[in-house]
């Protein structure tokens, strides 16, 4: 995964640099569709350089927030900055943003040529340069000898690299993409994913890429910013979002997680205690956390976290015991459903490191489930 | 039991057409007969083609006829477009409802009702601004293209209403503004509908009897007036003449405009396919 | 290889491209356009809704309102074909003044009763005549083979495209005393003496009928065409007959398209003039050629108002029977 740490230039984040100045701010930005809010008083910063996923459900806003950036849509209250400058009332065609339609909305009587053309013939390039300028482009996205061929002449991929050179050519401050690769099938996607980020890093454009497909999101940015229902509800790296979930949307929004409902028993800066009936036992969790006594709240562990063994753990705390109901064996890895004592029906993966693996666990065997006191991720309501 | 349907698909099939076609097909086959009296077979000839050829009177009312409908249709298409546009792309704007209830009124309005009323107007118009001068020539334009422009509303709104918005806000984005957009992506794509909508609002205009008659003047007798007043008197060989012309010309385009979309959507197929197969 | 098949047609197509907008571009309307838009912005937009708006304002809306007008103005004004509307114009812009006489006069007068009943019947059984003869047809062409159906399609619409007027007049020949239909059942020795059918009311169902039947067929067709065939396996899995099916499942389903064409064809039958006025006996009495005869002949402007108003008041149940079809078939579209 293309976490920070694997891109260079990202190394200084600076979302975490307070001197930082953000390429492209939103400031408490909403938009109404009649009563229909789509964006609820959203506020973001995305610096220079970004790959930014906006990720989310269908009608989360978060394409509303997209448009909004490129110019299609007004925010009824709140204002939009790009690189300083106040976006309200500039029309899409004098923005310095350039956007990449789902559809890729190549226009159909004009060549590969004549479409990646288009932006700068209307900005009055000079004719050589237009000429020097497409044929590098094509270049980049490796499409030089399909320069004549008209769109329904390409395949699926060789149009949505025509719709990445077209959004390209202008040298754009800021590349929107709306669901990149929501067109291409799997195979082709996971290849494309890596051609898109090479390409943004090469070029040093700023890219807001919306998606609603999370694997998607984790391979490409540098930080996810997650919506629900109008609003932002946590914005990190991917690290961030997947490891320490800030809500119990997140946490389910993204990859598998069980959740075990508690009470707050020991509370100390450094480590904390829940009783969790539904575990049958204590949570003991080796970080901090801010919370009022006696109040009910989650513990979420992630199932590749979770071991499972046939042998009593020595460990009071973390470990529960439990019948295996379900396994699923995916190749890579098996997936288990273990339903516990207390009748809640856990979610564990185990790598198949070596052949034979999964031999040992079979139906309804009898086992015990457990994880490192750094494991869970401690949420409220 | 799979025997039967078929049977009767075909018997449909065969009995529909043949009431479509053997009128037309004896019209035809008449307008090559030698006999005066229309229904009794007096060898081949084309003398009535003669006739029809040398009778300036149904040669002026066509001229006048093909005039009027070319001027109709470019008249309607330009209107309808923009119609169409205004409807299909502008959302709501003040006076939307009666705008478009105004558009699709003139398909269910019946002819006289539509004559009537645009003769009534015209000589009102002549009393308060003293134009137009007379009815003929431009009150059966105006009245026409009030009527077909309709048609190509209706054709145009539909076609948008298939259209990707995104290809307009894409080049938006890339820098064009409205009135280029129109001009360089909307209107080249959406070109086949307008050929169609000229060629229905072509056809209407050409075939159009009733309107014609209340707003015109005279002078100024289209072709279906004049056919009106011949036939009216009873049948007579050189209108069969006249028919059979017609007939080939319309059969002639369409088949050939078939061929050519048929020929077209072909190659499409083929190079959509080659381009699945040739590469990622 | 692919490059070498394709590339032809590319540069063909896009040479043509750009060879229009050259031409776009030398074009002055285009030029002025964009330079008004540059200024004005929004511009652009309200003249592409006023032109036409202005248009049909003033060629529909208008003169709508003036037949209206004149249909409630004095009888006596209409005695002179001209001069009356002069008056009126000239004097009593400002009057509002209802005058119901001329209503009050086809209420009383029998002809325009018998006109209006006629004309309803007449476009009635021509219609269900019209379904008879087009349901089997487009429901033939919608199960054809898909390589037969845009060809059949289009043969049911080529006559469309020749003249209604002369497709009317073949009908003439066919019809008359000594015509084609007579002369060929009297050589098969059917009959002996001659059917009298043109000039009768038979003779307009014809003409409606064969002048209409595209109207009919189009809807029937793109209903019945995007049906769900699954359905009719569904239904004959479970034990229903063709037949059956047929009246169970296949004519409830089409109903939208029943209706849409059904009103397509007895809207415009209704106030159809050029038919029976060719195929109908001389006093036929359908209301289209009524207010022909009131205009042309009696020069009664007001009482052709009237009667044309009557006439689209007759027609607006059905009107709107025929939109809400088309709204239905809209959403099963989506659906």
């Amino acid at each position: 995964m293309a976490t920070p740490s694997s891109r260079p230039e990202l190394k200084i984040q600076p979302w975490n640099d307070p001197q930082a100045v953000p390429y492209i701010s939103i400031e408490r930005v909403t938009k109404k569709f009649g009563d229909f809010v789509a964006v609820n008083d959203v506020s973001l910063k995305i610096y220079k350089k970004e790959l930014f996923c906006l990720l989310g459900g269908s009608g989360c806003g978060k394409t509303t927030l997209l448009r909004m950036l490129a110019g299609f849509e007004e925010p009824t209250s709140g204002k939009i900055l790009i690189d300083g400058v106040d976006m309200a009332g500039i029309p899409p065609y004098e923005r310095p943003v350039n956007m990449m339609f789902q559809s890729y909305a190549l226009f159909p009587h004009m060549t590969v040529e004549q479409n990646v053309a288009f932006g700068l013939k209307q900005d009055r390039v000079p004719k050589a340069e237009i000429a020097t300028r497409v044929a590098d482009m094509l270049a980049l996205v490796k499409l030089a000898q399909f320069a004549k061929r008209k769109p329904h002449q390409l395949s699926g991929g060789q149009r949505q690299r025509v719709a990445l050179a077209r959004s390209l050519v202008k040298r754009p401050k800021l590349l929107l993409l709306d669901e990149p690769l929501g067109a291409l099938d799997k195979k082709l996607r996971e290849h494309t994913q890596f051609e898109l980020v090479n390409l943004q890093e090469q070029l040093g454009v700023t890219f807001v890429v919306v998606t609603h497909d999370q694997e998607e999101a984790m391979t490409l940015s540098s930080r996810i910013g997650v919506m629900n229902l109008g609003e932002i509800v946590q914005v990190g790296t991917p690290k961030d979002i997947y490891e320490y979930p800030s809500s119990k949307f997140v946490a389910e929004f993204i990859g598998n997680v069980n959740m075990f409902q508690g009470r707050m028993i020991e509370d100390l800066p450094d480590r904390v205690r829940i009783e969790s009936p539904e575990l049958g036992g204590t949570i003991f969790v080796d970080h901090g956390v801010s919370s009022a006594p006696d109040v009910l709240l989650w513990a979420a562990v992630r199932p590749e976290k979770i071991n499972i063994s046939i042998e009593k753990p020595d460990q009071a705390d973390n470990v529960a015991h439990g019948v295996v109901k379900e396994i699923a064996y995916m190749g890579d890895m098996s997936i288990y459903l273990v339903q516990l004592d207390s009748g809640k029906v856990v979610r564990v993966t185990q790598p198949n490191a070596y052949r034979h693996a999964d031999d040992l666990i079979t139906w309804d065997q009898s086992v015990y489930v457990h994880w490192h006191p750094s494991s869970p991720v401690v949420l409220g309501e | 039991m799979s025997n039967r349907v078929p049977l009767f698909r075909i018997s449909a099939l065969v009995f529909g057409f043949a009431f479509l076609y053997i009128p037309i097909l004896l019209l035809v086959i008449y307008s090559f007969n030698k006999s005066r009296l229309v229904t009794v077979w007096g060898g081949f000839s084309t003398e009535w083609y003669g006739k029809l050829f040398a009778n300036d009177q149904i040669l002026s009312a066509a001229w006048l006829s093909l005039k009027i409908a070319a001027i109709n249709a470019t008249g309607a298409v330009i209107l309808g477009t923009l119609a169409g546009l205004a409807l299909a792309r502008f959302g709501k704007f003040s006076g939307r409802t009666l705008f478009s209830g105004m558009t699709t009124a003139p398909l269910v309005m019946p002819e006289v009702i539509t004559g009537l009323s645009l003769l009534v107007l015209f000589v009102a118009m002549e009393q308060f601004f003293g134009w137009p001068q007379g009815r003929g020539v431009t009150t059966i334009t105006i009245a026409h293209m009030t009527l077909t422009m309709a048609y190509v509303t209706v054709i145009v709104q539909s076609r948008l209403s298939t259209l990707d918005d995104s290809l307009e806000e894409a080049a938006m984005d890339l820098g064009a503004r409205p009135a280029k957009i129109f001009f360089l992506i909307t209107l080249p794509i959406i070109a086949p509908a307008l050929v169609s909508g000229w060629l229905l609002a072509f056809t209407i205009s050409l075939d159009d009897l009733v309107i014609a008659s209340f707003v015109s003047g005279p002078g100024s007798s289209t072709l279906p007036m004049v056919i009106f007043s011949k036939v009216r008197l009873g049948v007579s060989p050189d209108i069969n003449a006249l028919a059979s012309i017609m007939v080939l010309l319309v059969t002639v385009g369409v088949v050939i405009a078939g061929f050519l979309m048929h020929a077209q959507e072909k190659r499409r197929q083929r190079d959509m396919q080659m381009a699945a197969a040739g590469g990622k | 290889m692919i490059a070498k098949a394709e590339s032809p047609s590319g540069q063909r197509h896009s040479a043509g491209a750009q060879l229009i907008l050259r031409v776009l571009q030398q074009f002055p309307p285009y030029r002025w356009t964009q330079a008004r838009l540059l200024r004005w912005g929004v511009r652009g937009r309200t003249a592409v809704i006023a032109i036409p708006y202005f248009w049909l304002l003033l060629f529909f809306l208008v003169p709508f309102i003036i037949v209206l007008k004149i249909a409630f103005s004095e009888t006596q004004i209409a005695s002179p074909p001209y001069q009356p509307l002069f008056q009126w114009a000239g004097d009593k812009v400002l009057e509002i003044k209802l005058n119901l006489g001329n209503f009050m006069f086809l209420f009383e007068d029998n002809l325009y009763w018998k006109a209006y009943l006629n004309s309803m019947k007449v476009a009635f059984i021509s219609t269900l005549l019209c379904l008879l003869v087009g349901y089997p047809l487009a429901y033939a062409i919608a199960r054809s083979r898909s390589t037969w159906r845009n060809v059949l399609l289009m043969m049911v619409i080529l006559p469309f495209w020749t003249s209604f007027l002369l497709r009317v007049y073949a009908w003439i020949g066919l019809l008359k005393n000594n015509g084609f239909i007579n002369n060929f059942l009297m050589w098969l020795g059917v009959i002996d003496q001659p059917i009298v059918m043109l000039q009768t009311d038979f003779a307009i169902y014809v003409g409606i009928v064969y002048s209409y039947l595209p109207f009919m067929i189009l809807p029937l067709y793109s209903n019945l065409e995007k049906m769900d065939l699954t359905l009719l396996e569904a239904a004959a899995d479970l034990g229903s007959r063709p037949f059956k099916s047929f009246l169970t499942i296949t004519l409830p389903l089409s109903m939208p398209g029943i209706i849409a064409g059904s009103m397509l064809v007895f809207i415009p039958a209704v106030g159809e003039f050029v038919i029976p006025a060719l195929l109908g006996a001389p006093d036929s009495l359908m209301i289209g050629k009524v207010l022909w005869t009131e205009f042309f002949s009696n020069r009664d402007w007001p009482v052709a108002s009237a009667v044309a108003i009557a006439l689209l008041l007759l027609l607006v149940i059905p009107i709107v029977l025929l939109q809400r079809a088309q709204s239905a078939e809209a959403r099963g579209a989506h659906r």
